[in-house]
């Protein structure tokens, strides 16, 4: 166990190391991994506020969802309203006009029955005159008989 | 037998030593001539006598060899992983030395509360070579020694931990800065205040004159026993399991039985060994922390 100048040679080298590394070696590294941390820790917040961005996203689109979904069940609604408010009214323009129809109808054949009646009455009254005619053996003259003959018709 | 174990073990536990030999000194060498220097020569030791009569001028080649050839190729790794160290993922030898960074950056940043951008690298460098040198404890005993030997050096002692050189020359620097940085913080004022008016004070200011001898000789001892008792607690773990590494090296020249039972020791020892090199290198990294911290506290 000498001790010597091995003593000098090992301060000296071990000075040499320390500034070394205090030098090239660990200002290097732990700004490299200071650097690293942060670049994580922001990392992580980024993916939170990611994370909170899309709860929120999720939340709206749910939100839009069940408005729109709202929306069209009041579109449907009021489609179906619509609808039967226009069948109704189909159904009551078809009634009135088939009204209209029958009524029109029995108007023409109320018209023609009595132009078939003034045909008849006509006849029937030139049919009378005529008999009439035959029996008293001389025609009836038209005119004078005019106020006769109508009395006649009228009453037929 | 016993010659030659302790043949075995001086052997082991001598440094290649390289220093100057004063004029007239007789070499006694193994094959029993003897040779008068006519002058002072530089030289490598043939014995551990020859070696210790060198005086302090000589060096330890192999253990100055060793820590330096260690703490080297650990700079060389570091300064490699630090150019290369980005903030992107790390992998591989990048991780590993990240994870000792941030070891080491959190023990000092939970026991050194001052403001030091040498403390943290400081740390690294002490932990990790220590370390380095602590373990090559764990490489057979007998390995290096006679690769080298085959080479004609004939001293090779290859765990510069287990130098008291090495050890004390490291708390030495450490104790250097402790003095620097309290002499720094405190001003020499607070320094030798420090020394002289604790562990005793009083008001009379008679009384307080009386006792500055007494707490500047228990403060003293205080402090000088800082380094050295880092230094011992290494040198003194290594060495001995050193020793023993090698005494159980001896167990393998005899014979079968005590061969095979020396196998187990050995690997058992080894196992042992790598937590107690792990440990004394972070101790002496953590103390050295402690010791700064105190030096940088003002009270």
């Amino acid at each position: 166990m000498n001790i010597n100048a091995t003593l000098i040679g090992q301060i000296i080298t071990f000075a040499i190391f320390v500034w070394f590394c205090m030098k090239f070696v660990w200002p290097h590294l732990l700004g490299a991994m200071q650097e690293r941390e942060k670049k994580i820790a922001d990392g992580l917040d980024a993916a939170n506020r990611a994370e909170r961005d899309l709860e929120l996203a999720q939340e709206k689109a749910a939100s839009q969802l069940r408005e729109s979904k709202e929306k069209a069940a009041e579109i449907i609604e009021q489609a179906n309203k619509r609808a039967n408010q226009i069948v109704d009214e189909a159904k009551e323009a078809a009634r009135s006009e088939g009204e209209r129809l029958v009524a029109a109808a029995q108007a023409e054949v109320e018209q023609e029955v009595n132009r078939a009646k003034e045909v008849l009455r006509k006849q029937v009254s030139e049919l009378a005159v005529a008999g009439a005619a035959k029996i008293l053996g001389k025609s009836v003259d038209a005119a004078a008989h005019s106020e006769l003959l109508n009395q006649l018709a009228d009453e037929l | 037998m016993a010659g030659n174990s302790q043949e075995y073990i001086s052997h082991h536990l001598t440094n290649l030593t390289y220093g100057k030999l004063p004029a007239g000194y007789v070499r006694h060498d193994a094959d029993g001539t003897e040779t008068e220097l006519t002058e002072a020569t530089w030289t490598m030791a043939h014995s551990g006598q020859e070696a210790a009569d060198m005086g302090f001028t000589a060096v330890h080649v192999d253990s100055l060899g060793w820590s330096f050839g260690l703490g080297a190729m650990l700079m060389f790794l570091f300064w490699r992983a630090a150019k290369k160290a980005t903030t992107a993922v790390p992998t591989g030898f990048q991780n590993f030395v990240e994870m000792i960074v941030e070891f080491i950056d959190s023990t000092v940043k939970e026991a050194f509360h001052g403001r030091n951008a040498l403390v943290a690298p400081l740390s690294l460098t002490i932990f990790t070579w220590v370390f380095m040198m602590n373990f090559m404890d764990l490489i057979p005993v007998d390995v290096l020694p006679t690769i080298f030997g085959a080479f004609g050096v004939h001293y090779m002692k290859v765990v510069p931990s287990t130098d008291v050189n090495i050890t004390m020359g490291m708390a030495l620097t450490v104790f250097a800065m402790m003095i620097y940085y309290s002499i720094k913080v405190k001003g020499i004022g607070g320094f030798v205040g420090e020394l002289t008016l604790h562990p005793f004070n009083a008001k009379n200011p008679v009384v307080q004159a009386l006792f500055i001898p007494v707490n500047f000789f228990l403060e003293s001892i205080a402090l000088i026993a800082k380094p050295i008792s880092l230094a011992l607690r290494l040198f003194g773990n290594m060495y001995a399991g050193e020793m023993i590494f090698i005494l159980i090296a001896l167990m393998f020249s005899a014979g079968a039985f005590l061969g095979l039972l020396g196998g187990v020791l050995q690997w058992a020892w080894a196992v042992f060994h790598i937590l107690v090199i792990t440990l004394q290198a972070f101790i002496f990294m953590m103390l050295t922390i402690v010791y700064l911290s105190m030096a940088h506290e003002d009270h």
